[in-house]
């Protein structure tokens, strides 16, 4: 117990002195790993099309050859940075290119030198998990996008993707929980993430393991909200399971019509129908208002 | 004469090294209504696929008003939107409402307002009795009320034929009786349709040419009176009976 105790109050004396930089490094860790993830979606999703591009005996040559060479960079790519850890990665990048170029080109910034890693590995993987996404979409979807004269760029986007993008959330998901943890090796091209806080505080108290203590309830608690969120979102994806049977009656105002808000119904005091039907009312009564106080203006006289 | 729309010329497709279709010539004429029957795996639905270009035949050619549609390098999707495809699997976009299957296509390749696509799917909508649904999405629905759905699509493209791939196989008989009831009324209304079909009282009652296939080529064809009543050959005879025996 009194471990517990003794590990409670080093762990205050760890907060009151390194919280702003626990902190920082917890903005940083969740910034980086949520661009990152992002940037790296792009990424999958671009190869993953790139990669189902079909491919027929009709095309032409130059077409075909073409798509092959994509193809077989796309596969590259995956291979070796699916197949590489991302510390050395961030080594590779960070002090291979000044290496080559005699320091002529450096990377500006270590933030945008974690960014390229760390999208350019999330990118590798979700490259398969979108292409995963894409074969798992029933193929009389392509088929009746393709029978209404889509072409495939309009397919992918109209149809396979959005309903690959449900099926891969879960995916996207995982691949976020893991940048959060694993932008931590940023910590050897000097990136001020969640865990280069811990570096620097126990460089300087030697509290090994309250540190690490606090890393650890930190990362817990930063991707259980991740967790959370995730399953938010997909959610929202899923849609209501419930719908409104638009009625034919119009004097029926069903839900339904709220679908289409442009339109608005025949109540809604800002619809077209609406303010035309006010204004052939007001001109009625100006007209009957005339003729009670001037008689007609037709036919009598 | 009426105007011909498709020409099917020495048509055949091999899926390997087996031969699916031999050599196949029709042709459709504007405001026909075909029936195509056979029975499974005599290549019907292939034929269908190909003439839309779902598979690539492998010689002989389509001709689309006069132009070769089975050419290498021809354009496909435009070919495509000319020529609507119900299937026998619905294939509605899952991630769409019923009103949105219908406005996409309009929108997105014959470049329509969302408006005037809207009035047009409604129109169609309304034409099969899947009005009410708009807001639904295809897994809420029943299986006859998709294919209604998935008829109404294609109808609101404007396509100058109709290719139907055994359009009722999937259903039950309470839905068979809702789609074939639509797909009369299209008849009725003057539209050129191919329709591959298991369903001999259609064919015989609102076609007005019948193809009966065998292993891959047209075994016989006729008016559905001629093709019924007094079949030419022995194996179209042999069709027919098992049909008639229940």
């Amino acid at each position: 117990m009194e471990k517990f105790a003794k590990l409670f109050t080093e762990i205050g004396k760890l907060w009151a002195k390194y919280g702003g930089s626990y902190l920082m490094g917890i903005r940083n860790t969740l910034i980086l790993a949520l661009a990152a993830t992002a940037i790296g979606c792009i990424i999958g999703f671009v190869c993953g099309i790139l990669n189902t591009i079909p491919c027929s005996k009709n095309d032409s040559l130059p077409k075909r050859i073409l798509l092959r060479l994509v193809r077989i960079v796309v596969r590259v790519y995956v291979e070796v940075f699916r197949g590489t850890p991302m510390v050395l990665q961030a080594v590779f990048i960070y002090y291979g290119l000044p290496y080559f170029t005699d320091n002529a080109v450096n990377f500006s910034s270590i933030w945008l030198a974690a960014l390229v890693v760390v999208s350019v590995n999330t990118g590798a993987y979700m490259a398969e998990s979108v292409r995963g996404g894409i074969i798992s979409i029933d193929p009389g979807q392509t088929e009746g996008a393709k029978a209404i004269g889509m072409t495939h760029v309009q397919t992918m986007l109209n149809v396979i993707l959005p309903q690959a993008l449900r099926n891969i959330m879960p995916q996207i998901g995982n691949n976020f929980i893991i940048n959060v943890k694993d932008t931590s090796v940023m910590f050897i091209i000097g990136f001020p993430d969640f865990f280069a806080a811990h570096r620097a505080a126990v460089g300087a108290s030697y509290l090994y393991f309250p540190s690490a203590t606090v890393e650890m309830i930190g990362y817990l608690c930063m991707t259980l909200l991740a967790s959370l969120l995730l399953r938010w979102v997909e959610k929202r994806l899923d849609g209501s399971s419930d719908y409104e049977l638009v009625q034919g009656d119009p004097l029926v105002m069903t839900a339904g019509t709220y679908a289409h808000p442009d339109r608005g119904t025949p109540f809604d005091e800002r619809s077209k129908e609406f303010q035309a039907q006010q204004a052939s009312d007001k001109k009625h009564r100006e007209r009957t208002q005339q003729e009670l106080t001037h008689g007609r203006t037709r036919g009598e006289r | 004469m009426a105007e011909c729309i498709l020409q099917v010329n020495h048509l055949s497709k091999t899926f390997g090294n087996h031969q699916v279709l031999r050599d196949i010539d029709f042709t459709v004429s504007k405001g026909d209504v075909t029936s195509v029957i056979g029975a499974s795996g005599s290549g019907k639905s292939t034929l269908l696929r190909c003439i839309n270009l779902l598979e690539t035949p492998t010689s002989g050619e389509i001709l689309y008003h006069g132009e070769n549609v089975a050419a290498r390098g021809f354009k496909a999707p435009k070919y495509r939107s000319h020529v609507g495809m119900v299937f026998q699997s619905f294939n509605l976009f899952n991630n769409m409402t019923v009103l949105e299957n219908c406005i996409t296509g309009q929108v997105k390749v014959l470049r329509r307002s969302r408006e005037e696509a809207r009035e047009h799917a409604m129109k169609y909508l309304e034409k099969v009795g899947m009005a009410p649904y708009i807001n639904a999405r295809p897994r809420q629905i029943s299986g006859g009320q998709k294919q209604r759905v998935a008829i109404a699509r294609a109808l609101a493209m404007d396509p100058e034929v109709l290719l139907f791939d055994e359009p009722t196989s999937a259903l039950d008989p309470e839905m068979v009786g809702e789609v074939l009831g639509v797909m009369r009324s299209l008849a009725d209304d003057g539209m050129t349709m191919l329709v591959v079909t298991h369903e001999m009282a259609f064919a015989r009652d609102v076609s007005n040419h019948v193809v009966y296939m065998n292993n891959g080529v047209i075994c016989e064809e006729g008016a559905p009176a001629q093709l019924f009543g007094s079949p030419q050959k022995q194996e179209t005879r042999d069709f027919l009976s098992r049909f008639r025996n229940n």
